[in-house]
């Protein structure tokens, strides 16, 4: 077994246990041999600090018994599990092989049901309020830690009520989304952009597409910048693109925050923001399942 | 030939008196981090003023400050009246003092900051780890120097266990703290991954195993027939029991990691280890509370008596839940819910802290070769430990055992019925409600502190003289 590169250590751990356990027993019978039950217990006669002495009363045998029932539970529980060392214990249980019981027999009673939903349509489940119902109990316990409970999102987590979409808002790029994650990449653009002055110039033009009062000088030499540096992911006009993760910038949705120091912020030390794949670890059925519940949510459900 | 040796009573005085310093101190710092997870606003966003930060503060202040001061007197005072022998190496004795005090100071000051090795009940960094190491092999060193200068052949049961405290703690320190330092402030464990765990566990349970319970289990043994004026009940089931205890203890530490990546075959021995455990624990109880028979009358009149009692009833009732928990099944449950928290508590503030304060009640007059200024006082304080220790246990029950079922419940369609922010939602009322049994508890301490500060308050420290053994009759 793979827990002990050598026979040695399984004897070791075998061996010992046994002597440990017979140890404890012979304490106690060494301990109870020979006492006879009286009723004047003697002293042992030692006396410290003037007036310290002890007695020697027999041990209490409800004691004794307590003590011999848990000697014998321990025995027993190593012959039927694992325990010394690679002795794999008469009932063969392993926490591993409880662990796929107790999954398989959850998958045998849900499974069909999650088989059924698996095959509908998203725009008819988001019809379905017994399917949105079971969207939103695993939304609630796998997404709202960063999207919120009212799925409105915080600083850095997207707002999936608005029906603004990073990588895009139809059924399937949501699926592709939860099943895959995303990781999105802003670079940190202060150096190419020269410096504090760059970054400010082209943070006055950033707002400028979004109808935001500017300085007009500043924003004429940020536009000459976001020429070359932006426009291949936030596009010419400054709308984004979809299938890079890169924000629609002309609206007023900002994902870290839409005040000049933020955008600032952003353009000087860039955003990674990452949604973690979820496909492996919840399964296509409950993927496609929350997938309907946050279009829903954008559809005003 | 007279004997006009005196105990070195110095270095028991300092420590007993930062025993109620730290006390205070830990306990504050406990009620506050108790009060913050009731009210999050607490924190004033001060990093360290922070839950995190914070919560290894209280620990090492209640465990290793308060118990380790209490522990470093009760030993002292003991030894030397059980072997009739006045302190051996007086420099090491003096420097195991001021060592420990350095070790205490370098702890609140560097754990607020976020220094830490991460190793619960281990945060000190490496070279606070070297300090106490020299603390700890000087405290040996003066400790089992007294009993080889002992007047009386046989050794007292109240020095077994501080003996065996002494030993292992400084095994266990050893091997958990071994690390490689990258610089002054910053260290990684020799261990990686699960054996990382397993030997951090070893460490964790023997420090309540050895720390918490056998050193303290000495201190009853003196302080509880000393204070009732009665034989230990029975000399056969301390030697049975302190052989037992120690043994089995070891073993125990796999249960703190029952369904995690530990193979098996490990928890199990964990789990079986625990159970056995229970026995040689109660031991202990039935030999203090059954020291008292023939005596029980002086409960009603003497309230120091009575918190050395119930200490041991606490001790009993913690040392049986304890195996109860190790139980797989009931881990299961139990695990990462306040219950471990509420567990830790009946163990920590009803049997630790009760135990040194009833010590304290008997060592700190008669150091000061005064009487306690006041009973009624040890009433109230009395009194007000036990409520608020059933405070905080039963809430920390309540809530433990309905956030474990909370954790596990599901719904038809496999779902989990409740979001883990729910589980914290529906904990607020019992945070509230151990926040002010902590108070309660504070409060009781603070009385006893203006107590002993009373009975002491114009004092001169004594000199008492070693008396020559009495003849075995």
């Amino acid at each position: 077994m793979a827990d002990f590169n050598s026979e040695f250590w399984h004897w070791y751990i075998a061996i010992l246990t046994v002597i440990s356990i017979l140890a404890c027993l012979w304490l106690i019978r060494w301990m109870t041999a020979g006492v006879k039950k009286t009723d004047d217990v003697e002293s042992t006669g030692h006396v410290w600090d003037n007036d310290l002495t002890e007695l020697n009363n027999p041990l209490p045998r409800w004691w004794l018994g307590l003590f011999y029932i848990t000697l014998a539970f321990g025995g027993f529980y190593l012959l039927l599990y694992p325990g010394l060392g690679h002795f794999s214990g008469l009932l063969n249980w392993t926490s591993k092989g409880q662990y796929e019981q107790e999954v398989s027999i959850m998958e045998a009673k849900v499974g069909p049901l999650f088989a059924r939903y698996q095959q509908t349509p998203i725009l008819d489940l988001i019809k379905d309020d017994a399917a949105l119902k079971i969207g939103e109990r695993l939304y609630i316990n796998y997404c709202s830690t960063c999207h919120g409970s009212d799925a409105r999102g915080a600083r850095g987590f997207p707002n999936l009520r608005d029906g603004d979409w990073l990588w895009g808002g139809d059924p399937q790029s949501i699926k592709t989304t939860l099943t895959l994650g995303r990781q999105a990449a802003m670079p940190a653009w202060e150096a190419a952009l020269g410096g504090q002055t760059g970054v400010d110039e082209v943070t006055q033009y950033v707002l400028s597409l979004s109808g935001r009062s500017t300085i007009a000088e500043m924003a004429a030499s940020g536009k000459a910048k976001y020429d070359i540096f932006c426009v291949a992911c936030h596009g010419p006009t400054g709308t984004g693109n979809t299938a890079l993760g890169a924000p629609n910038l002309t609206d007023d949705s900002w994902l870290y925050g839409g005040s000049i120091n933020r955008i600032a912020e952003s353009l000087t030390i860039g955003r990674n923001g990452k949604m973690p794949a979820f496909g492996e670890f919840l399964g296509e059925a409950k993927v496609h399942l929350l997938t309907a519940y946050i279009y829903g949510l954008s559809q005003g459900n | 030939m007279t004997n006009t040796e005196t105990y070195n009573y110095k270095v028991v005085r300092q420590f007993a008196i930062m025993t109620i310093v730290w006390g205070i101190v830990g306990m504050s710092v406990g009620v506050l981090i108790a009060a913050q997870l009731a009210w999050p606003a607490l924190n004033f966003d001060v990093p360290w003023l922070t839950f995190g930060r914070l919560r290894p503060l209280h620990t090492n202040a209640v465990i290793f400050a308060f118990g380790g001061c209490a522990l470093f007197s009760c030993s002292y005072y003991v030894v030397q009246h059980t072997c009739h022998a006045r302190l051996a190496f007086p420099a090491l004795a003096g420097f195991t003092f001021w060592g420990w005090q350095a070790v205490i100071l370098l702890a609140a000051i560097t754990l607020p900051l976020g220094i830490t090795t991460s190793k619960e009940y281990a945060e000190l960094e490496w070279p606070i780890d070297i300090l106490i190491t020299l603390v700890w092999v000087s405290y040996a060193l003066v400790f089992f120097g007294t009993i080889i200068k002992r007047k009386i052949p046989h050794i007292y049961v109240a020095n077994w266990f501080f003996g065996a405290f002494i030993i292992t703690v400084a095994v266990l320190h050893l091997f958990n703290s071994a690390a490689l330092p990258v610089t002054i402030l910053k260290s990684y464990s020799a261990y990686a991954g699960v054996q990382d765990a397993m030997v951090q566990w070893w460490y964790g349970h023997n420090a309540v195993g050895f720390f918490l319970t056998a050193g303290f289990l000495g201190i009853m043994y003196y302080f509880v027939p000393k204070q009732a004026g009665r034989p230990v009940y029975s000399y056969r089931l301390s030697v049975v029991h302190f052989w037992a205890l120690v043994f089995t203890y070891i073993w125990a530490g796999p249960h703190h990691l029952h369904y995690t990546a530990l193979p098996d075959w490990a928890q199990s021995l964990g789990m079986v280890m625990s159970l056995i455990l229970l026995a040689p624990s109660w031991g202990g109880m039935i030999n203090g509370i059954m020291t008292l028979s023939g005596a029980w009358h002086k409960l009603r009149t003497d309230p120091v008596l009575r918190l050395l009692v119930v200490s041991i009833s606490f001790y009993g009732m913690s040392t049986f839940e304890g195996p109860m928990m190790a139980i797989k099944t009931v881990n299961a449950l139990s695990h990462y819910t306040d219950w471990t928290i509420g567990h830790v508590h009946s163990g920590a503030l009803g049997w630790v802290a009760l135990v040194s304060m009833g010590a304290m009640y008997y060592l700190i007059p008669r150091l000061f070769g005064r009487e306690l200024y006041s009973l009624k006082l040890v009433e109230v304080h009395f009194w007000t430990a036990t409520i608020g220790i059933v405070l905080y246990i039963a809430s920390m029950w309540v809530a433990g055992i309905m956030q474990g079922l909370m954790w596990r419940a599901v719904n038809a369609d496999g779902t989990l019925t409740y979001s883990f922010v729910e589980s914290v939602q529906a904990m607020h009322p019992y945070y509230i409600v151990r926040a002010l049994g902590g108070a309660f508890f504070l409060l009781g301490a603070l009385v006893m502190a203006y107590n002993l500060w009373r009975s002491i308050a114009d004092a001169k420290p004594v000199e008492v003289e070693i008396p020559e053994p009495a003849s075995a009759h």
